[in-house]
């Protein structure tokens, strides 16, 4: 199990792995926003942490068919499934692996470009915490989609569609935690909802994405 | 450690290809599989690796005894040699890969990316690979596609081996690899006699 | 005593479904005719909202079946993983292009009741938001099914979607309700309002919501029965092919 995420993790980041390039769509995204809503720094600050979490949102996206896609076509995901490590874990796993290398950095880059929002500090705190929580799922969920599409020519445009209605609660909660956090409120609802449903997603879409896997691999 | 395959039925694609196939194969021997392209040599292969389930019968073999070698070899092309076996020798809890190294001569390859080597070269690579897995029985479709005569001696040589270690080997080639205590099944007379769908479209005539 | 799994045969499905499908159709009619001319000619204005109420005749039961649509689809996805009948399969792909038209009914005389009440054809109410999340799934379910070539694979796949979908339609539902809870509308839109509404509004509205349950049914009943023909010509198709 290591092996296998330790392996995803080095295909990320050598070249052509894709590695640094959600970090770079999401700088990107969160550069386009003030050139399309006005460059009141006013209004920007309001928006800065909805803005922050559907970037994230969004280059999460952007690298899912790549959690599969890879493997099937060279063959890896055959002879994965014939080793000895269950379907469960590679889900799991890829899962993971997919976070280290996507959802984390993320996380990382999130103050950073927060300072270009103007997110008011007292925000800072509840956004990094509210990434930090939710974006696991945003992984996990990912991977199931991923799952789903695996066998298909052009899955891409699919697997957004299928997945982005799964990421609405994920962003409600942790975009909502960041704003309470922004307005001075009490982040505790939110932050414990976006809590619950990243170990939801963890402990039981491995299994939904074997199950899918196994399917597809027929 | 015995291979037992009872009157396996196997379909693609909804359409059953082959029926009532059976045959054992004991450790120390060799079972070529022949037949005509599109009779369903690889379904069948993947039907005993598990990769799908069977229509009918039984494949019976010790639990992770198998491995599986298909058309694709499994290789990251950014990942070397080196790296590419340690990762399937550590999926299977192994760590020993000098001897895969040394086996089918891929020493001044050791640290050169999977993406630059030759199709033969991969190949190579590709079942150096079955070597680290310490699987005993082997479950290959294709193995000796773009090998040159020299690498398929190497590839025969090391079933000879594998054989004489106890383990056991199932291929569907098309080349003579001058095993002569090789076996052969030719799988034409198990094509599936009547036209029969699978269960799924039978259940809609 | 016959099982109700003998109606997983598709011949038998067929058989049966034939002989209702007339009568759900002309009983759909006839409850829908009654109840919405009654509902849109016979019943007062209403006192605050005036003429503009009488869209709830559409409304209500359209969303109503949007969800149950839905909720179908889950059952139906559950006996394929389960029990594996097929008919059970493409019954689940055949309600959903019923449900998505129901969901886009209620959305759409929603946003129309919506412009003379709020003064606004759209607002993130709770209850809006939801059915268009619902939508969304509707439509990744069905964009699912179109994009699998093969049929046992894609009722595989879009059944396991539907269970896990069916989970997070629920979550959005309470996310939603959370996200925005301060402008909930109350009893103007909402479902719990048939305990106040006053007779002359109810029974017209009931009969809608009758005519409406019995077109989905027929509307289900016809489209499973055109999934199966079309199931039973790729087969034919193939038989073809392999003796051929």
């Amino acid at each position: 199990m290591k092996a296998l995420l330790l392996r995803d993790i080095r295909l990320a980041i050598r070249a052509g792995g894709g590695f640094g390039l959600g970090l770079a769509f999401f700088l990107i995204v969160v550069v386009l926003v003030p050139f399309g809503v006005g460059p009141q720094s006013e209004l920007l600050s309001r928006i800065a942490a909805g803005t922050l979490w559907i970037g994230a949102l969004l280059a999460c996206l952007l690298s899912l068919d790549r959690i599969f896609a890879l493997d099937w076509e060279d063959g890896s995901l055959d002879l994965l499934a014939t080793a000895p490590l269950p379907m469960e874990a590679i889900a799991a796993i890829k899962a993971l692996a997919h976070w280290l290398t996507t959802g984390l950095p993320l996380v990382l880059a999130a103050p950073i470009l927060a300072v270009l929002l103007n997110l008011p500090a007292a925000g800072y705190g509840p956004l990094i915490l509210s990434l930090l929580l939710g974006t696991p799922a945003l992984s996990m969920i990912g991977t199931f989609g991923a799952a789903l599409t695996v066998g298909l020519k052009r899955g891409g445009l699919l697997l957004s569609l299928l997945v982005l209605p799964l990421y609405v609660p994920t962003l409600i909660f942790g975009a909502e935690a960041a704003r309470r956090g922004v307005d001075g409120f009490d982040t505790t609802t939110p932050m414990l909802m976006l809590a619950g449903i990243t170990c939801g997603t963890i402990a039981l879409l491995p299994f939904a994405a074997a199950a899918v896997l196994r399917v597809n691999l027929r | 450690m015995t291979l037992s395959v009872q009157n396996l039925s196997i379909t693609r694609g909804g359409i059953r290809v082959l029926e009532g196939v059976s045959f054992m194969l004991s450790p120390g021997e060799a079972l070529v599989l022949r037949g005509p392209n599109g009779i369903g040599k690889t379904t069948l292969l993947r039907t005993i690796a598990g990769l799908q389930p069977p229509l009918e019968g039984q494949v019976d073999a010790a639990p992770d005894t198998l491995v599986y070698a298909g058309h694709a070899d499994g290789l990251k092309s950014t990942l070397t040699v080196e790296e590419n076996l340690d990762f399937w020798a550590q999926i299977f809890g192994q760590n020993d890969i000098a001897s895969a190294i040394e086996a089918f001569d891929l020493n001044a390859l050791r640290s050169r990316p999977a993406g630059l080597l030759s199709a033969g070269q991969k190949r190579r690579l590709g079942l150096a690979r079955l070597l680290v897995t310490g699987r005993p029985i082997w479950v290959l479709d294709e193995p000796t596609v773009s090998l040159d005569t020299r690498a398929v001696e190497m590839f025969a040589q090391v079933i000879r081996t594998h054989l004489g270690q106890g383990g056991s080997a199932l291929l569907a080639t098309h080349i003579d690899l001058g095993l002569e205590e090789a076996k052969t099944l030719d799988v034409t007379p198990f094509r599936a006699s009547a036209a029969q769908l699978d269960e799924f479209d039978e259940a809609f005539l | 005593m016959a099982s109700l799994w003998e109606y997983a045969n598709p011949k038998k499905f067929i058989d049966t479904t034939s002989r209702f499908i007339p009568w759900l159709f002309g009983s759909a009619l006839i409850c829908l005719v009654t109840g919405l001319v009654w509902g849109f000619f016979f019943t007062p204005d209403d006192f605050r909202q005036g003429s503009t109420v009488k869209i709830i005749y559409l409304h209500v039961p359209s969303a109503l079946m949007a969800i149950n649509a839905w909720l179908m689809m889950l059952v139906a996805s559950l006996i394929w993983i389960v029990r594996r009948h097929h008919v059970s399969a493409l019954a689940a792909r055949a309600a959903a292009p019923v449900g998505v038209v129901m969901t886009l009914i209620a959305l759409a005389t929603g946003a129309i009741w919506g412009q003379p009440m709020w003064g606004t054809w759209w607002a993130w109410d709770p209850r809006l938001t939801s059915f268009l999340i619902l939508f969304l799934f509707y439509l990744g379910y069905i964009a699912l099914w179109e994009a699998i070539e093969n049929d046992d694979t894609a009722a595989d796949l879009t059944s396991i979607l539907c269970l896990v979908g069916s989970v997070f339609a629920l979550l959005s539902r309470y996310a939603v309700n959370f996200w925005n809870q301060g402008l909930h509308q109350g009893a103007s839109l909402s479902l719990d309002k048939e305990e106040n509404v006053h007779d002359v509004f109810y029974h017209p509205l009931l009969i809608c919501i009758a005519g409406f349950v019995l077109l989905f049914i027929a509307l289900v009943f016809l489209r499973t029965q055109t999934e199966i023909r079309a199931r039973r010509m790729r087969a034919l198709m193939a038989r073809e092919r392999l003796t051929a």
